[in-house]
């Protein structure tokens, strides 16, 4: 299985932010986007997420292949940890969400409410969240914010089993997450220029 | 889906959720009317279907701007724009859990309220077919308001008069159908154009709460 993005421009507010952005991503590999503050890496993710429409270009094998994980992690505060798990299982048509509580160590937490939780557990939770969807490609946008030292390993080797099984991944960080696949892209060169943007803003208002 | 349903009736009835909110405010106002018009028994009797519709159509649109606005905040509707159930079904199952917890809430208090409201004897059947056929519209309609206003801080205001003009013919058609009930009058009419309202809005609604939510989410 393969993800393809060829040549493609994405949006953000009617202007194009990145533009002719190609790579190939395959079974086993993961991607590791880097770039300064908004140059576009979350509008990179959500477009090749299916979140937002592109300007031009395609994106192919990522329908219905993709666990998209963002800043907010989609939890709910009156829910226990058990409940939000078990809530995203059913709804990618998974059951078993033992071994995502296993992964990042939420068993003793299971019973309590989300909303008791700390931030870093949160995160933890909201990760934990990716394995039960039993969907290939990950698309993560900055997924160790909040995360300890001890929590970003337990996520580097969540990253490294999923990739060995056959996994994706599509990372957005600025730290080092000492993943062995991983390669290396660096978004600044496919910044869009302004005159790019001066023709195109009315098309894509429309 | 039914894990979607089970979710939002139980966040619903967890403490925060505003479960009790509809229900209280549809209490509130028909307790307070009849201090306000006076102990008429026969004015109270000859208003009661048409204050009761208001006062549940009220309820109603007030628990609106927290039927997705919660999951466009904590980012649940973008993860569940990438899940594998459709955003049309996944709004139908969003209205119905709605339904479940403000609009039956509020037919089954309706009977109750009538007594204070001195609703005829044979207007009761007529006040609660019509509330149950009518309210699962005001429900759909609902969320196809909450997907337009969803991205917008204090969107409450844009929603409420956005959704409101869409209310009238559901109202105008309940209201009838249960003043002629209470009248003694036939009502079928009123009641086959109620249950057409709802029926429409039930087939069609969610596709377009789906068109718009998936211009907001970008």
């Amino acid at each position: 299985m393969t993800l393809t993005v060829t040549n493609l421009t994405i949006i953000r507010g009617g202007l194009p932010v990145l533009a002719d952005v190609s790579f190939v991503l395959e079974t086993g590999q993961a991607l590791i986007l880097r770039g300064p503050n908004g140059v576009g890496k979350t509008t990179l993710l959500r477009t090749i997420a299916g979140l937002q429409p592109s300007l031009n270009g395609k994106v192919s094998g990522a329908q219905d292949q993709i666990a998209y994980a963002a800043h907010s992690d989609g939890l709910k505060a009156m829910l226990s940890v058990t409940e939000n798990l078990s809530f995203w299982a059913e709804v990618f048509g998974q059951s078993d969400i033992s071994h995502a509580l296993v992964a990042f160590e939420l068993e003793n937490l299971s019973d309590r409410l989300a909303g008791t939780l700390s931030a870093g557990q949160k995160r933890r939770l909201g990760l934990a969240r990716l394995l039960v969807t039993g969907r290939p490609i990950w698309v993560l946008d900055e997924p160790t914010v909040s995360l300890d030292t001890t929590s970003v390993a337990m996520f580097a080797v969540a990253v490294e089993s999923h990739l060995k099984s056959g996994g994706m991944a599509l990372i957005a960080t600025h730290i080092d997450l000492g993943i062995e696949q991983a390669n290396v892209l660096d978004v600044t060169p496919f910044i869009a220029r302004n005159d790019v943007a001066m023709g195109s803003s009315v098309e894509a208002f429309l | 889906m039914k894990a979607l349903l089970i979710r939002d009736i139980r966040l619903a009835v967890r403490a925060g959720g505003g479960f009790g909110l509809g229900l209280a405010f549809f209490l509130i106002v028909i307790v307070m009317v009849p201090f306000a018009v006076g102990a008429d028994t026969g004015l109270l009797s000859k208003i009661a279907p048409g204050v009761l519709w208001i006062g549940a159509l009220l309820a109603c649109l007030l628990s609106l701007d927290r039927l997705l606005a919660l999951d466009f905040e904590d980012g649940t509707l973008d993860l569940l724009a990438t899940a594998p159930l459709p955003l049309e079904a996944a709004l139908s199952v969003k209205a119905l859990a709605h339904w479940i917890t403000t609009g039956l809430p509020l037919v089954i208090a309706a009977p109750v309220l009538g007594v204070l409201m001195n609703l005829p004897t044979q207007g009761y059947v007529w006040l609660v077919l019509s509330l149950l056929l009518g309210t699962p519209a005001l429900s759909v309609i609902g969320t196809f308001g909450a997907a337009l206003t969803v991205g917008i801080k204090r969107g409450g205001l844009l929603l409420s008069l956005l959704v409101l003009p869409l209310y009238l013919p559901t109202l105008i058609f309940g209201a009838e159908a249960a003043q002629r009930g209470a009248a003694g009058a036939d009502a079928s009419t009123p009641m086959l154009l109620l249950a057409g309202i709802s029926a429409a809005t039930i087939a069609l609604m969610p596709f377009a709460s789906a068109a718009v939510l998936k211009v907001n989410l970008r």
